[in-house]
């Protein structure tokens, strides 16, 4: 046969039924992988609530910084309110000390300021300031799920 | 006749006296090896000996040219296996018990704290033998005629070896673990580092999709203990051995291991037994396409696997299991306290073996926990593919420019590397000097890629000047073996507490 024939050759009935089986192979395979690796991930994780009740605020009085290890933050308050900054770190995850500058993470060296801002080491992205609202019982609460804006500050001592 | 008249009970009295040699004999059919015939039988028709070649090459038998480190990583990985099941008698993986059920094992399990020992010894050893390996296979050239898939395999058995020493570490459930743990998963979630600034996080995020499947949820909990159990002792050591199993199986196809085209060798494979002689000509019986046994390359200079090979292989078994034994009686595996969520180490080191990784780690999350470890595997394993020169196989360094390009590359690369780390240690990166320096190019420009850079570009180079992939190759290796050394040191001795530089550990502040 020449190239030519060849070329222009019909793509015939089983042509297309080979091509369409092994399509349908490739995709239901993937699907089924799909399928597998989305079972890994259970609808439900028993963990503790991202968002936690941290307390009245007479617990925070001006001026005070306070640690919530279980929680994983730090909580500041000042004359201009009070806010939330996450003590884990944006690196790789361990906790964060507080020092007199800002935290230093113990694992890699990162560093951050006060408000959170990466002064120096491998952290990508500042420490997230969290959410941080008031319960109708009169508790303050905080979203480790949500991040605001660094400066926002809850007004709570009028 | 003579037979019908036998009565049956006399039948089995005459089967039970015989039992010790009919037992014996079903199982070696070919008889004693007591002639080359029947030492040539026991070779290929022992499962576990078929493996081998029924004759070996007398280079192969050298013990210079191999050291018989394959053979030693082997070995361990039988130790570390048996000393495994036995662990898994005592051992329950669940954060309530794992912690206490290897305390037991320490303490109050007879042969614990020993068996103990020589499964993470010997698991580590595997470590550096398999590198050891690799690093013989690489410089006598054994990736090339044929056996280019071979290496692959190989660094498939290395990654895999990495793994399952990571997952292991991660059982005991002591501080250790932890922190590896939420190390590990925020590696595994770097990407995110490069999504974000794509901002493509929120559709595509491949970082927290990987994290979430190792730990089975945010944090390491009980769903990642049993998830890194069944990684370790199951999903793991199958993929290995069935890896392995396939090393082994091309290293015979490929026809053994390689040997220098102007092999002499030292004694008169006559003297050893050899049954090939020069001065006879010899006629192929059957001829089968494809390789066949090495019938016409240098069959005057093999011998009978059996007994040559064998005894050869039980001294290094013996080696090896006695240098794990004393090894582990005297050095006892470390035990951290329980985990403590909320108290990381500091400073939080891993195991030795990935203290370079964690450097690389300190410069820039994604890149060094993924991004450079990748093309360091991508890398090794393009080498016979990059480097096809056929010539100077089965020899150290190939030539003596190729011993010489080895040891230029390790000058140099050892200074060009420890320039690189003096600059950080004392300067600090881009963040130090600039402070509001975009991520973007910390992770792209940072000691890691620029050592990284280097190797390349000193490979090129090196191709350049000597006209020789071969070359390049030994150089690359040469920088990649560097790296693993000199960042592992660094890693080990010279970070102290916040991951700072100390020059020694007697120097560490007091907190």
């Amino acid at each position: 046969m020449s190239g030519e024939t060849q070329g222009k050759r019909k793509f015939s009935r089983r042509d297309f039924l080979g091509l369409a089986t092994i399509w349908a192979a490739v995709i239901s395979g993937f699907t089924v992988l799909a399928g597998v690796f989305r079972m890994t991930k259970a609808n439900v994780y028993y963990e503790d609530s991202k968002k936690f009740k941290i307390g009245k605020p007479e617990e925070f009085p001006i001026g005070t910084v306070k640690q919530l290890d279980e929680k994983r933050v730090f909580i500041f308050a000042s004359n201009d309110g009070l806010h939330a900054i996450t003590s884990v770190c944006t690196h790789l995850g361990c906790i964060v000390a507080a020092t007199d500058w800002g935290f230093q993470c113990p694992c890699h060296g990162s560093q951050f300021n006060s408000d959170g801002k990466v002064i120096a080491g491998p952290a990508p992205r500042p420490l997230p300031w969290l959410e941080v609202s008031r319960h109708v019982d009169g508790n303050l609460m905080v979203d480790a799920s949500k991040e605001v804006k660094p400066g926002t500050k809850v007004k709570i001592y009028l | 006749m003579e037979n019908s008249k036998e009565t049956g009970i006399k039948k089995l009295l005459e089967n039970i006296k015989k039992l010790k040699s009919s037992m014996a004999a079903s199982y070696i059919r070919e008889g004693k090896p007591e002639s080359d015939m029947s030492r040539a039988a026991v070779m290929f028709n022992n499962f576990f000996l078929h493996f081998q070649g029924v004759k070996t090459h007398l280079n192969t038998l050298r013990p210079t040219y191999t050291f018989g480190l394959g053979l030693i990583a082997l070995f361990l990985l039988v130790f570390t296996t048996i000393s495994g099941f036995l662990l898994m008698i005592y051992y329950n993986p669940s954060i309530e018990h794992a912690y206490n059920t290897v305390k037991d094992i320490r303490y109050v399990v007879f042969g614990g704290d020993l068996t103990r020992n020589i499964h993470k010894w010997a698991g580590e050893g595997m470590l550096i033998f398999v590198i050891l390996h690799m690093a013989r296979v690489l410089y006598t050239g054994s990736y090339k005629r044929g056996r280019e898939f071979n290496w692959v395999i190989g660094i498939v058995l290395l990654s895999l070896t990495f793994v399952l020493n990571f997952t292991g570490y991660l059982l005991p459930w002591d501080q250790l673990s932890y922190w590896a743990l939420v190390i590990g998963s925020n590696i595994a979630q770097s990407p995110k580092e490069i999504t974000d600034i794509l901002g493509i996080t929120k559709f595509f995020d491949i970082g927290g999709f990987q994290k979430e499947l190792l730990l089975g949820g945010t944090i390491p909990g009980k769903e990642t203990l049993t998830r890194v159990y069944f990684l370790h002792i199951m999903l793991l050591p199958l993929f290995l051995f069935t890896f392995l199993g396939a090393h082994f199986w091309r290293v015979r196809k490929d026809g053994g291991l390689t040997k220098p085209d102007d092999f002499v060798p030292s004694i008169s494979p006559e003297k050893m037994g050899g049954i090939f002689t020069t001065h006879k000509t010899y006629g192929l019986m059957a001829l089968a396409r494809g390789k066949t046994p090495a019938v016409d390359r240098d069959v005057e200079n093999t011998v009978l696997s059996w007994p040559h090979l064998l005894r050869a292989e039980t001294a290094v078994f013996m080696l090896t299991l006695a240098g794990v034994l004393i090894y582990s009686y005297f050095v006892s595996a470390p035990l951290k306290e329980l985990a403590a969520p909320l108290i990381p180490e500091n400073p939080a080191k891993a195991p030795w073996y990935f203290l370079g990784l964690q450097e690389l780690v300190s410069y820039s999350a994604f890149m060094g926990g993924i991004a450079l470890p990748s093309l360091a595997l991508l890398g090794l394993g393009l080498i016979p593919y990059l480097d096809r020169e056929q010539d100077h196989v089965g020899v150290w360094f190939s030539s003596r420019q190729g011993l010489y390009v080895t040891i230029t590359s390790f000058i140099v690369g050892t200074a060009v590397l420890i320039g690189i780390l003096v600059i950080v240690i004392n300067f600090g990166w881009f963040r130090n000097w600039w402070p509001d320096v975009p991520q973007v190019l910390i992770t792209l420009v940072n000691p890691g890629t620029i050592w990284v850079a280097f190797t390349i570009a000193w490979s090129v180079l090196v191709i350049n000047r000597t006209d020789s992939t071969r070359m390049g190759a030994l150089a690359l290796f040469t920088l990649f073996l560097l790296s693993f050394l000199i960042l592992t040191y660094v890693g080990t001795e010279l970070r102290g507490p916040n991951w700072e530089f100390y020059w020694s550990r007697s120097q560490w502040p007091v907190h």
